[in-house]
């Protein structure tokens, strides 16, 4: 049963992750979503101080607020200061990391939160961590039904604005041409982000939500050509990655996070080297069968 | 010089355009008739793009304003089509040929209607109009530059529009696509659309454009080819920027001031 | 203040790794910082901080001793791999740097993380040390532990100021590098290894995370006080030894701060004020400029509006009511009232009897501003063949920015005319 909640919870954070994934890294944005699973630390510190406990929904608000917060400031250094995208990217999240470091340090006794658990979560006692009813019934592990709760959500976000991120990824300047909201959609992704980083972070933690944001639909982007296949293969690529990453650590009695994300690696490998088409040893053959041609 | 028309389809009054405060299109202002092929044309930096983005509300214009079938942008955003420079775009993105020219029919469908069948034959039926038949399931990378102008063509097409500005249409394609595509935009203009393409090639625009529209930074002149494509109008629009014009338009960027006084 | 003054004076040996340390740390990662951030490869230090500890914790491994050192390889060697596995992901596939750059990080850093659970499940004792290479630790820093630093530090220095002007020329235009013979390829090596070597000396002070502030913010801060390069990297080592001493400072006052995170936030905070009080490229040097250029259009204006009276009346030295110069310009009460006190401590205007009089300056004044607008228009419909039914509003703002050098160019040019296309009389001066 463990492991099942384990992988549950990886499955779902993959999924969710991947769904935005796909259109941050077609958007060229992968980094912002980097900044963002960072920058949401001072978020969750702060809710958790005010609120006393890990309610789930003050978290989520404090954390999305961060997350946004940080994307208006690179927005905001980049066209108002003049800073170039990728440094305006680098100072804030940094900038808004350190300051959530130093309230864990302040609050040490008060907050529940330690370094580690920020940067690699502690997906492993998530079946502990029970939604228990007050008649004493046992719903099963809380983050379980808030990831659940986050994956309908984006699934939802995704499918009613497919045309539209679709087209305002491919090509924004025709879709404002054609009279649709661009930056409007741009903050509504920016907002999907964070929330499902928030919701991810406890369980997994910093890091495992960047390899699930950008691993999963770059090794995708690779085996298809189209955009509906793509986000279907990254689900599939993190449910896989979930379930082998879990055994994997289980087998070597090693970091449950750490495990997924190396596995995340193995898989990416693989496809960019045996892809069909675009994988480099297709291309070398295909390079080495013209030169024979010819 | 500049040809007044009546009723026109596309009316630009005063129109001011600048980067970070600096104008790059000064005080343009010129009309164009109903069923004409119009060329902008003008040397590099001329600000050619620009004007045909700030028509299409990509970028805001600093003053004056524009009117599109004697309305404003907004009323008229269905029979006004845009084909943006095929360079603006990543042609590594994961769609199909047929999944480009759909895109097309997006902005006639809202945001929960999703394409259907009347939509998808209409998009094929373009993808016909531009040779393209044969490739509707091809990966949009996999196409040469050529082809992948044409999708943007046959894109532009499924919009059904009155309307259509094209930015560079010409720029890095083959000549026997660059003879399809003039084809197909005459035939067009028969059935009496307004087509607007900015152009930098001098040697055709006789042959392709009834009506030509020069500019650098200002209008030169707006009329019809052989009415304003002369030497001496050329001369002017490709003579050099009026050094005058960049100086102050250097002064207005440092000291940051905007082009009109609010 | 007792700890100010110990702290300062540096008498505590500890207090002077710690903070000479520190200072090392900080200022050599913002040089080479400064390289990358102009070659707009600002996160790829992010990449190298992360991918240095598989690096470390393998060597830890394979050592099985805290040797500085060996980690020291260990990270340099990951840390150059993920530089080259992220070219090379880009170079033969279409995935784009920002995704490779965020790819390559995650994993290496999950590796790393999978090599440090082996590292705690193995009991070693000395492994509580590692933990400084993902948060840092500058107050751990010891004597040994410096020397190494110090010796990496000073190598990084030698390096940038032997290469200096290859470096600054890579990082402005590499096309124009290569035209010119410079082997670009090697150069951008180097930089990467000294990207490398600033991460590894620097992550034990402020941890994986952060270790992309130690890079980027000083740089990015320096930017915004001087276009010149080399002064930039001064500025920026500055900044960055200035947050070095801050960081530890503050951890010596409060033993439970950590080092790390101060370092970045007073980095930051730095950074924040360059950004908007920067002289010239600051949020509020701009907006300054912008209030000054709103007054002088302001009060020029209201002149223009004396100069129009004056030319109805055909007396330029008439005494005009609030009421009557309100009439002529589109501004409230209260704006003009400001713009004519604001005239009047510049002579330009006299007050008699609750009536506003030009002086003779202020005629001479209002006359070059009514001169240049009429100039402007002029210009308009002669050179841009705009209709002079169109030209006012623009004369309008033009006006006011129209230098003396380019008032001769214009007369010039017009052949020093009398009247302006609206057949008004364009006055002589």
């Amino acid at each position: 049963m463990i492991a099942f909640w384990i992988i549950l919870t990886g499955s779902l954070v993959a999924i969710s992750c991947g769904l935005l994934g796909s259109f941050l890294i077609l958007r060229k944005m992968s980094m912002i979503g980097d900044a963002i699973s960072h920058a949401v630390l001072p978020g969750i510190v702060i809710a958790f101080l005010l609120s006393g406990n890990r309610e789930p929904l003050s978290m989520l608000l404090g954390a999305g607020f961060f997350g946004l917060l940080s994307t208006f400031i690179i927005e905001y250094l980049h066209q108002k200061a003049k800073l170039q995208t990728d440094a305006a990217i680098g100072v804030t999240f940094t900038l808004l990391f350190a300051v959530g470091i130093i309230l864990i340090s302040v609050f040490t006794g008060k907050v529940d939160i330690d370094q580690d658990c920020v940067l690699y979560g502690e997906i492993a006692y998530v079946p502990i961590d029970l939604w228990i009813l007050d008649d004493g019934t046992i719903m099963g592990p809380r983050p379980i039904y808030i990831l659940s709760t986050v994956l309908v959500l984006i699934v939802l976000f995704i499918t009613i604005g497919y045309k539209h991120l679709k087209i305002g990824t491919f090509d924004p300047a025709f879709a404002t041409a054609i009279g649709i909201p661009t930056v409007l959609w741009h903050y509504l992704l920016m907002g999907a982000v964070s929330i499902t980083t928030v919701a991810s972070f406890e369980s997994v933690g910093s890091i495992l939500v960047v390899a699930f944001l950008i691993g999963p639909p770059a090794t995708a982007y690779l085996l298809t050509d189209d955009l509906k296949k793509m986000l279907i293969i990254t689900c599939i690529l993190g449910v896989l990655i979930s379930f082998f990453g879990y055994w994997l650590a289980y087998w070597l009695n090693a970091s449950i996070a750490g495990c997924m994300t190396v596995l995340l690696g193995v898989f990416f490998t693989i496809v960019f080297i045996f892809a069909p088409n675009t994988g480099i040893l297709a291309k070398k053959l295909k390079s080495n069968k013209n030169a024979i041609s010819i | 010089m500049k040809e007044d028309i009546v009723d026109p389809v596309l009316e630009i009054h005063d129109l001011t355009v600048s980067y970070s405060r600096k104008p790059v299109l000064w005080d343009i202002d010129f009309s164009l008739p109903k069923g004409c092929i119009a060329g902008i044309i003008g040397p590099n930096g001329a600000g050619k793009s620009t004007l045909i983005k700030t028509i299409m509300g990509v970028i805001p214009s600093s003053s004056g304003y524009i009117k599109i079938f004697d309305q404003t942008l907004n009323a008229v955003r269905s029979r006004v089509s845009y084909v943006p420079q095929r360079e603006s775009v990543d042609w590594d993105f994961p769609a199909s040929v047929l999944d480009v020219v759909l895109m097309g029919r997006y902005g006639k469908l809202g945001l929960f209607k999703n394409t259907n069948k009347q939509d998808k034959r209409i998009a094929l039926e373009c993808l016909e109009k531009v040779g393209l038949q044969d490739y509707t399931k091809r990966q949009i990378s996999q196409l040469s530059g050529g082809q992948q102008q044409r999708v943007f063509l046959a894109r532009a097409l499924a919009q059904e529009a009155d309307l259509y500005l094209m930015d560079e249409p010409f720029a890095g394609v083959d000549a026997a696509t660059e003879k399809a595509i003039i084809e197909i935009l005459r035939e067009m203009a028969n059935k009496n659309k307004t087509i607007i393409v900015v152009h930098h090639d001098l040697q055709s625009v006789v042959n392709y454009f009834d009506w030509v529209i020069l500019i650098n930074m200002r209008l030169v002149a707006s009329g019809p080819t052989q009415k304003v494509f002369n030497n001496k109008l050329i001369q002017e629009a490709y003579g050099g920027k009026l050094t005058l014009l960049t100086e102050i338009g250097n002064i207005l960027e440092e000291r940051q001031i905007p082009p009109r006084e609010k | 203040m007792d700890d100010l003054v110990t702290f300062f004076s540096f008498s505590d040996p500890n207090i002077r790794y710690v903070v000479f340390g520190s200072i090392l740390l900080a200022a050599s990662s913002a040089i080479v910082g400064c390289f990358t951030l102009l070659k707009k490869k600002a996160l790829v230090g992010d990449a190298v901080a992360h991918s240095v500890l598989p690096g470390v914790c393998a060597a830890f491994l394979f050592t099985g001793t805290k040797n500085i050192s060996f980690l020291i390889c260990g990270a340099f060697f990951t840390g150059w791999m993920s530089l080259l596995l992220i070219d090379y992901i880009v170079a033969h596939s279409k995935i784009k740097k920002d995704t490779a750059i965020g790819l390559v990080l995650s994993v290496f850093f999950g590796a790393g993380i999978v090599l440090l659970t082996f590292i705690q499940q193995s009991g070693n004792s000395s492994q509580s040390g590692l933990d400084s290479f993902i948060f840092g630790k500058a107050a751990a820093l010891v004597g040994t532990d410096l020397v190494t630093f110090g010796v990496i530090a000073i190598i990084l220095l030698v390096i940038v100021s032997v290469f200096f002007k290859e470096l600054t020329l890579v990082a402005f235009d590499e096309n124009f590098a290569k035209s010119l013979g410079f082997p670009v390829k090697s150069l951008d090596m180097l930089l990467t290894t000294l990207t490398v070597l600033a991460v590894v000396t620097g992550i034990t002070a402020v941890g994986v995370v952060l270790m992309a502030a130690m890079l980027i913010t000083p740089g990015a801060a320096a930017r915004y006080w001087t276009d010149n390069i080399r002064k930039m990297v001064i500025i920026a080592a500055i900044f960055g030894a200035l947050s070095g001493i801050l960081g530890a400072y503050i951890s010596y006052v409060a033993p439970s701060m950590p080092t790390g995170p101060w370092m970045v936030v007073t980095s930051s905070f730095i950074a924040v004020i360059s950004f908007f009080c920067a002289p010239k490229k600051g949020i509020f040097a701009k907006w300054v400029r912008n209030n000054v250029n709103k007054t002088t259009m302001r009060d020029e204006n209201t002149l223009k509006a004396f100069y129009h009276l004056g030319e109805r009346d055909e007396d330029f030295e008439l005494p005009r009511s609030m009421a009557t110069l309100a009439d002529k310009q589109r501004i409230g009460e209260k704006q003009l009232k400001k713009s004519l006190i604001s005239l009047c401590s510049k002579g330009l205007i006299k007050e008699t009897e609750e009536k506003w009089i030009l002086t003779k300056t202020g005629v001479q004044d209002a006359a070059r501003i009514i001169k240049l607008h009429r100039l402007w228009e002029l210009y308009l419909t002669n050179y841009m063949h705009i209709a002079p039914d169109h030209v006012h509003d623009d004369a309008e703002t033009i006006e006011h920015i129209i230098t003396p050098e380019i008032e001769n160019e214009l007369e010039h040019l017009l052949g020093y005319p009398s009247d302006d296309p609206h057949k008004q009389k364009i006055p002589r001066l």
